[in-house]
């Protein structure tokens, strides 16, 4: 009977975690075949089917399909998994909700990066992305390097990036403020995150991103269980710290940059998801993969309510997100202090 | 598996302050080594350094005659466990999440969790007394559970050396005499080497089987507490006249400080 409770208790967290992933894989599909179906021109499920498998259609279904609904869904979902994952993997690894790729610069990084491209240096396409991705890579190494004392330290790690992500914040805004209002304007919408009118050279690039990171920082996350406990511990664990950080990091770089850079740095994605996940899931295992179908699921929902729950106004991504996440980063930094978990 | 534990020469520093100097020792294997000294003598940094959680600045650590840092930190993680002051746990985890954490080490690519490591986790559980409190979140529990919680952790890990700098900080008496009763036990059924940062002075006289006393990041003496310890050697390290006394219970020196009141001979805290 006493071998009993460790295996019960244990059997329980992770049935409860597998519970939880299924759940949010079939609510992210059922959001996903939505946003195929539904809009001015209603597609039938089974319609929308057939033109996935590429069987005749009714007139004008294909265009809409593959052109404009599956483009917008692809894109959400991709972005959502790597902004999710992203955030999950900054926020464990340095133990501090405050510490998710949007909040302490990286995703200004990409941001920067691409105004920099496409307004000063009038760089089109792909290049566009590779540039956003420089941009988040180079912003993190910085961050890393500043924050650096015989090994990076959580809390310094943080502050670091929130000043460097003001400091790009402000030379986006000079950018913008020197450009020509149209050119300004077009950028201030993928500025604010959004996921209408991508082209499928725009998300291959992601996909393929994802495909690639997202199983490795999986892969590299099983150090997690010992990095939670802190450094001290998961040296003693036999973890080699500095290492799986440093790896670590630049996966989850690698992942929100080219979020940012297919769908813009849509606001609080990476920051909300994982607490999120932690709450669904419960006690206090790292959650990687939930947190990713959680980003998913935020942004399908959310690009559903910009587009069609907000009257006759269609709204990014972006805004609907900053709404929800805003009030979560003031609860946040409102009860971070009197738990004494600042960092 | 009995592990031989040394240093050579070993100095350790923050930046450019050095804390400890030079300093080589013998951890008694299979023996509680119990390490004392006034505060920021450099005894946590010592030991920090005994567990390769800080990079010599000279000299070494052997591990089985082995620098330690030349040897692969998962082969360290087989031998030997540290539990560092104050660990904070994750929100929200279970003692049975926490405890597991313990075998991190025997986790790898193509092993996956397994009964073995159930029973190791049971087995730290119930030695510790925690196995009632195994599906709690560690969150509500006491802080003498939540340490016994912690020290079932690095239990669980089945290492032939236990390090713990300073794991009675902030319990109370009963919870003191129960932790080090505790891993007196451990060494006792398992034969594991033990190694303390202690603060409670009396109850390092009493559970050591080897006590090192440091001051300056040096040893000032070590060796069985019965022998090595005197009232002059109390007064040079810590600064304040004592007497020794028979502990009654344990036959072990007991300190009474003389301080500049509250004495009953006129006896005071000056030169004789």
């Amino acid at each position: 009977m006493s071998a009993g409770v460790v295996e019960t208790t244990r059997r329980r967290e992770s049935a409860r975690a597998r519970a939880v992933a299924t759940a949010l894989l079939v609510a992210a599909i059922a959001m996903f075949a939505l946003t195929l179906s539904y809009g001015d021109f209603q597609i039938s499920l089974p319609d929308v089917v057939r033109s996935l498998l590429g069987q005749p259609t009714p007139p004008g279904v294909d265009y809409i399909m593959h052109d404009l609904r599956l483009p917008r869904a692809s894109v959400s979902v991709l972005a959502g998994l790597a902004f999710g994952l992203a955030g999950a993997i900054f926020q464990q690894l340095l133990r501090n909700p405050l510490a998710s790729p949007d909040v302490i610069g990286v995703s200004q990084g990409a941001t920067t990066a691409a105004v920099v491209a496409v307004l000063v240096l009038g760089v089109e396409g792909g290049i566009v992305a590779a540039v956003a991705l420089a941009g988040a890579l180079v912003t993190a190494l910085v961050i890393y390097a500043l924050s650096w004392r015989k090994g990076v330290g959580g809390y310094r790690f943080i502050l670091v990036g929130i000043g460097i992500g003001t400091v790009l914040t402000s030379i986006t805004s000079y950018i913008l403020t020197r450009s020509d209002v149209k050119v300004a304007a077009e950028a201030m919408i993928w500025l604010t995150g959004s996921v209408s009118g991508r082209t499928w050279p725009q998300i291959v690039p992601l996909a393929v991103a994802v495909l690639i990171l997202a199983p490795m920082a999986l892969t590299l996350g099983r150090v997690l269980t010992g990095m939670q406990l802190g450094d001290d511990l998961a040296t003693a664990f036999g973890v080699r710290v500095q290492r799986s950080r440093f790896a670590l990091l630049i996966t989850a770089v690698g992942l929100a940059g080219m979020a940012t850079s297919a769908a813009g740095p849509i606001a609080f994605v990476a920051f909300m998801s994982g607490p999120i996940a932690v709450r669904l899931v419960g006690g206090g295992r790292p959650v990687l993969i939930q947190a990713a179908l959680v980003g998913a699921l935020l942004v399908l929902v959310s690009d559903f309510i910009g587009s069609h729950l907000l009257g006759s106004r269609q709204f990014p991504v972006g805004v609907v997100t900053g709404v929800i996440g805003a009030p979560y980063l003031l609860w946040l930094l409102a009860t971070a202090n009197r738990s004494g978990r600042g960092g | 598996m009995p592990v031989d534990l040394k240093a050579d020469r070993l100095s350790l520093g923050y930046g450019e302050r050095t804390v400890v100097h030079e300093l080589s020792m013998h951890v008694p294997t299979g023996k509680v080594t119990i390490i004392v000294g006034p505060n920021a003598c450099g005894k946590s940094t010592f030991l920090r350094g005994l567990a390769r959680l800080l990079p010599a600045s000279s000299g070494e650590v052997l591990l089985d005659g082995k620098s330690i840092h030349a040897t692969p930190s998962r082969e360290v993680a087989l031998r030997l466990g540290i539990l560092p002051q104050g660990p904070i746990a994750p929100d929200g985890i279970t003692v049975t999440d926490l405890v597991s954490r313990g075998r991190h080490v025997h986790q790898g690519w193509f092993r996956r969790w397994s009964s073995q490591d159930d029973d190791a986790v049971t087995q730290a559980l119930t030695a510790t007394g925690t196995l009632p409190l195994a599906a709690r979140p560690v969150d509500e529990l006491s802080g003498g559970q939540r340490q016994r919680v912690w020290i079932a952790m690095a239990l669980a890990q089945r290492t032939g050396i236990l390090l713990l700098d300073e794991p009675t900080t902030y319990l109370d008496i009963s919870h003191q005499v129960e932790v080090l009763d505790l891993l007196t036990d451990l060494n006792e059924a398992e034969g594991t080497t033990v190694v303390i940062v202690l603060h409670e002075l009396n109850l390092a006289f009493r559970y050591a089987d080897h006590l090192v006393v440091m001051k300056d990041g040096a040893v000032v003496t070590a060796g069985n507490p019965n022998e090595v310890l005197s009232e002059q050697i109390i007064e040079d390290v810590f600064g304040m006249r004592c007497r020794l006394v028979d502990d009654p219970i344990s036959n072990t020196p007991m300190i009474v400080p003389i301080g500049r009141h509250r004495t009953a001979n006129g006896e005071v805290d000056r030169p004789e």
